[in-house]
């Protein structure tokens, strides 16, 4: 099983308060975000639509990544109520909205995991699992991957790189043995393979304090490479901007790269990468219920004034959205979201 | 202590255009069309650029194309093959010129 470290709340790090966070951010000499997006046409930045529900079932996790910015972990104990939970599956049914992203930590370890993938299809939404794959190699939860081809759950499965070091330093040791079993049986049962509709698309962050590649050239490099080394298809590989939070704003600290990391963000803003940003139209839900314009600005415990329990849509659809300076992470180069780059 | 190389002069590379506007044009159109991708792919073409810096001991060439290389999907073991690549034309260069040197000599000697 991989290796754990304790999480910066475990070891209490300042860092793991998001008004730390919030703070050492702010000391960084940085232009305003929504000064550079006023200046791509956006005055101000505001939400579209809402075309998809990300929900946060927590911070357990059972890998404790170093670039993780929820800095979830096994330490962890944070999950979202039955109350809450039941909140998000009635705002679902009362909404049309296609998409269920459910994140966490390892969302497949929240106890209501199941029923809310079954719920959400059962309304007939698209269903996103990001899973990090070792989940699946635990015994209690060896069911998933059946389960999640018989709901047809889309899995999204975070690898950050297809050989074993880079994978095994940011996620640690054992990480990428496992995940590669893991995807063989994803593979085995359909998943990436044409025609059986089950979608496996991978994510890949930098190992480090540097930007993604080229999302196309990256992912026919990866597609050769793990089928010829592991004989594993996949359908997307989506490339993600590490963002300056919680255990990576960590690392960026104690490396001295925090500087030149924002200042590499701040240099390679493009303005194309606007349009497509996931804020716009994603609405991220904490495990207490705290509604959030993404799952980064949860993480830095910047709310909307809604909360799930009391949650009226009208309001919600073309918000103004909150920034900061990690925004920028978010419009560097091709662009950066959940679902990989935001232009092309 | 003062030094001829500064790290953060490479972000002040674009300044060699400021007298010569049209040569730095042309210089940067043809240096983004050498590294597009091609016949080569990017992460190719870095590592090419990655082994280059280091036979001209550019030290801002190869901060560059170090950061480069990762960002275009390359991994330490690949950057270091390529350094092996470059190092080992520098040493089969100068042992190839041997040959000038014992023909040389060979000329020379009774």
């Amino acid at each position: 099983m991989p290796e754990t470290s304790p999480t910066l709340l475990k070891r209490s790090h300042p860092l793991a308060s998001a008004d730390s966070q919030r703070q050492v951010l702010d000391q960084i000499v940085t232009p305003s975000f929504a000064e550079a997006v006023a200046g791509a046409g956006y005055r101000p930045l505001k939400a579209r639509s809402i075309e998809v529900l990300q929900i946060n079932l927590g911070k357990r996790c059972n890998q404790t990544c170093r670039h993780c910015h929820v800095d979830a972990g096994p330490d962890r104990p944070e999950v979202m109520s039955e109350e809450v939970l039941e909140a998000c599956l009635n705002f679902l049914a009362a909404r049309d909205i296609p998409t269920v992203d459910i994140t966490g930590g390892a969302p497949e370890l929240h106890p209501g995991f199941r029923v809310l993938v079954e719920r959400a299809r059962a309304l007939g939404r698209q269903v996103i699992d990001r899973c990090n794959l070792t989940i699946t190699r635990l015994p209690n939860y060896a069911y998933l991957p059946e389960f999640l081809a018989r709901h047809h759950v889309e899995v999204v499965a975070s690898l950050p790189a297809y050989g074993i070091k880079q994978t095994d330093l940011q996620r640690g040791g054992g990480v990428f043995s496992e995940s590669i079993l893991a995807l063989q049986h994803f593979n085995e049962l359909g998943y990436g393979v044409e025609g059986t509709g089950l979608v496996l698309n991978l994510v890949t962050n930098p190992v480090g304090a540097f930007l993604p590649g080229n999302q196309v050239s990256l992912e026919r490099e990866w597609k050769r490479e793990l089928k010829r080394r592991h004989g594993i298809v996949f359908n997307k590989l989506y490339t993600i901007t590490n963002m300056p939070i919680s255990r990576f704003l960590e690392f960026l600290e104690t490396s001295q790269n925090l500087e030149s990391y924002m200042e590499r963000l701040i240099q390679a803003f493009n303005p194309q990468a606007v349009a497509g940003l996931m804020c716009r139209s994603t609405l991220s839900v904490g495990w207490d219920g705290k509604l959030y314009d993404c799952d980064f600005n949860q993480m830095l415990d910047m709310a909307l004034p809604q909360h799930m329990l009391d949650i009226q849509l009208g309001e919600l659809e073309e918000r103004v959205i909150q920034t900061g300076a990690h925004c920028f992470g978010c419009t560097a180069g091709a662009g950066s979201s959940c679902g990989g780059v935001t232009t092309g | 202590m003062d030094t001829y190389y500064h790290p953060k002069d490479l972000a002040h590379f674009p300044d060699i255009g400021r007298d010569a506007p049209e040569l730095w044009s042309k210089f940067m159109a043809w240096y983004t069309a050498v590294f597009a991708e091609g016949a080569l792919s990017e992460r190719e073409k870095a590592l090419i650029a990655l082994a280059v810096a280091h036979t001209v001991q550019c030290p801002y060439c190869i901060d560059a194309y170090s950061t480069a290389c990762l960002e275009k999907g390359a991994d330490l073991e690949q950057m270091t093959e390529a350094l092996h690549v470059a190092a080992a034309i520098r040493g089969g260069s100068s042992l190839v010129h041997g040959v000038q040197m014992r023909t040389h000599v060979h000329k020379l000697s009774m």
